[in-house]
């Protein structure tokens, strides 16, 4: 077993990471940019090292630096956690060449599986039904028409590096098609370094729904139940939830079965996920395999039991699974609301800054990842994930339950947040129902919001008077606490005015005076 | 204790008045018993007529926000003996209000110039942070009495950027 892992990544993945290290009785090194030093994961960790500036570029996606802060840390193991270089196989590589075991799978199965058109070529040969489209990139807008005249309208077009739902493009008809491959390719050059691109018949409102696959490193391979992810906003995942309202017990044997497939002929080990879409008439289409953790990796642990970084640090350390397939049993509903600090009312225009007050959800059912505290700077170089809230029932409407009481709970201050958005999911007929699909989102925030559940304005009114009432309590007082000097609406003199009673203590000598 | 409130876009006025058992409040004249303790800063208890009101307090570059439930409102307190001038029904509200930058990001837009008349929500500059950008809108109608910063300046978040009298 591992002594020490470094753990490649920050926020609450880095937070998550640790704790399974700390839990295994194995040291933890955080790494972190000049903007994250009083990060948590940094607060949290046995160790910490410097890995560059704010720029991800030059800090977290560093594979330098990063295995800098590997050799002097004497770590033998690293997990890069999601994103950042979690699917990048020279890094895999790299750590490889450096005798420092990479918890995921190997470079040969991650180039194999994470290219997305050579995956679908795998899948192909290994008789996995894919989503019709080409599964080698489109050299030509001409050679791409042609294809996309074969297989019909309406067709995504999508780049081969991409991945996250980033670098997909809807094409309606022939005459869009042109252009639409164009710009795809400049924006896939420009995002991922690749200007591959491909197509694929684009499915009318799939739903997106994706099976946890596990495998150890002596060839043993198990399913551990699928996630449905359809509630997206532009084609980033909001909210997920295990089991999916939609599969039944033998099509998650049919999905479970095909994913260890895929899995298998890529030659996979650790864990990872196949993405699947999944038409009206449940027909399912392989979409792409993620050879990482993934972000909603909970759900599947709240309803398998199961800790998925544990098991990953045991793979990589070369135990065998400890389990089989017919020892895995799902329970109850598990559901996870992705908070980030974005504002809602701005079209979720980042909201980075200092988060000013913090009260966090507990109780029944409640499991919160987070990788924030009161007083932190959320920085503004990186994606604004906060923390997963996450509720957990016997059944649906129970997890459905406790998520919505414990979003009443949640309060974050001095930035914005999303959680009312997830107020409006939860709260919504279609959502409790289970009817939803890759669309259900993009519908919903078209429609009104209907008037909130409004306490009178005059609570608030009284609120108002109240604190003012004490800030000057607390500055006549003379205590100096926070709670006197926040009132914006006093003008200065009057803010001087009230500090007039405010004891000064000389630190030197020890004398106290009062101001004039 | 006597204030004015403005609580999004309503005003009211407030008594907080001392006696034995605790404060005794009076909103737009009508009597209210309110027990309140704050139970850490800027986290407020209310219990009024046997219903308990937690509100949560921002103090944020553009203002103070209170939230109760899932509802934020925006609160201003005024001590009305502080109040320049006189306040007539019907009027727009009254005073200088500073237009403040909500985000630390770059000017790079003016929509109106000094002396403009300009309406309640309507966009005075343009602020970009973040590859987006974020309009700055008159609270209040008015004319912009003075643009502070010029197309091109850099600021941060409570940045004064212009007046609107």
């Amino acid at each position: 077993m591992f002594r020490k892992i470094l753990i490649a990544n920050r926020g609450e993945i880095a937070v998550r990471i640790l704790r399974a290290c700390r839990e295994l009785g194995i040291r933890s090194v955080a790494v972190y940019s000049e903007a994250d030093r009083a990060a948590m994961h940094v607060l949290s960790a046995d160790e910490a090292y410097p890995i560059g500036p704010a720029l991800a570029a030059e800090s977290y996606l560093n594979m330098a630096n990063i295995l800098h802060a590997a050799k002097l840390s004497g770590a033998d193991a690293i997990h890069p956690g999601y994103g950042f270089l979690s699917e990048n196989a020279k890094f895999a590589q790299a750590c490889a060449d450096a005798r420092v075991k990479f918890i995921g799978p190997s470079p040969a199965s991650m180039e194999r599986l994470g290219s997305k058109t050579r995956a679908r070529q795998q899948m192909e040969r290994a008789g996995i039904v894919v989503v019709p489209g080409s599964s080698r990139g489109l050299h030509s807008k001409e050679q791409a028409a042609e294809v996309a005249a074969k297989i019909g309208y309406p067709v995504m077009l999508k780049a081969a590096a991409g991945g996250g739902g980033k670098g997909m493009r809807l094409v309606e008809d022939a005459r869009q098609l042109g252009s639409a491959f164009e710009t795809a390719q400049s924006e896939a050059l420009r995002a991922f370094g690749d200007g591959e691109v491909y197509l694929e018949k684009a499915i009318l409102n799939p739903r997106h729904i994706e099976m946890q696959v596990l495998a150890d490193e002596h060839g043993n391979t198990v399913y551990l139940g699928e996630r449905e992810c359809s509630v997206q906003r532009r084609h980033q995942k909001v909210l997920e939830e295990a089991p999916s309202p939609r599969v039944d017990h033998d099509l998650r044997r049919r999905m479970g079965e095909a994913a260890v497939r895929v899995a298998q002929t890529g030659g996979y080990s650790n864990a990872g996920t196949v993405e699947f879409l999944v038409d009206q008439d449940r027909q399912f289409y392989f979409l792409e395999m993620n050879t990482r953790l993934q972000v909603e990796h909970p759900v599947t642990e709240l309803v398998t039991g199961l800790d998925l970084v544990h098991l990953q640090i045991r793979i990589a350390a070369q135990e065998k699974l400890p389990f089989g397939q017919h020892d895995i049993r799902l329970r109850g509903h598990a559901i996870e609301c992705r908070i980030y600090a974005e504002d809602p009312d701005n079209n979720y225009f980042p909201s980075p800054g200092k988060i000013s007050l913090l009260v966090e959800p507990s109780g029944p059912g409640i499991r919160h990842d987070s990788g924030i505290y009161e007083d932190w700077t959320v920085p503004s170089e990186y994606d604004p994930l906060l923390a997963k809230l996450i509720g957990y029932g016997s059944d649906r409407a129970q997890a459905v339950a406790r998520l919505e009481r414990a979003l009443g709970e949640y309060f974050v201050g001095g930035i914005k947040t999303n959680l009312s958005l997830f107020r409006r999911i939860l709260g919504d007929a279609d959502f409790r129902a289970g009817k939803i699909d890759t669309g259900y989102l993009g519908r919903l925030l078209e429609t009104a919001r209907s008037n909130p559940d409004s306490q009178p304005a005059a609570i608030a009114a009284i609120a108002a008077g109240w604190f003012a009432m004490l800030d000057s309590q607390a500055a006549a007082s003379g205590n100096g606490s926070r709670a006197s000097t926040g009132d914006a609406s006093l003008s200065g003199w009057k803010r001087a005015a009230r500090f007039e009673g405010v004891s000064r203590i000389d630190l030197g000598s020890g004398r106290s005076s009062h101001s004039s | 204790m006597l204030y004015e409130v403005t609580i999004d876009d309503q005003t009211y006025r407030l008594e907080l008045v001392r006696y034995e058992e605790g404060w005794k409040c009076r909103l737009d004249g009508n009597e209210v018993e309110v027990n309140g303790v704050l139970a850490r800063q800027d986290v407020l208890s209310l219990l009024i007529d046997g219903n308990a009101y937690e509100i949560k307090r921002e103090r944020t570059p553009t203002g103070i926000y209170l939230s109760l439930g899932s509802r934020r409102y925006s609160a201003e307190v005024r001590d009305p003996r502080s109040l320049r001038g006189r306040r007539r029904r019907g009027d727009d509200d009254q005073g200088l209000k500073k237009l403040l930058a909500p985000m630390p990001g770059i000017v790079v837009r003016l929509l109106l110039h000094e002396n403009a008349q300009v309406e309640v929500g309507q966009g005075v500059l343009v602020v970009e942070a973040m590859k987006m950008q974020n309009e700055v809108q008159s609270p209040k109608k008015g004319v912009v009495q003075k643009i502070l910063v010029d197309v091109g300046a850099a600021v941060n978040a409570g940045d004064v950027l212009a007046i609107v009298e």
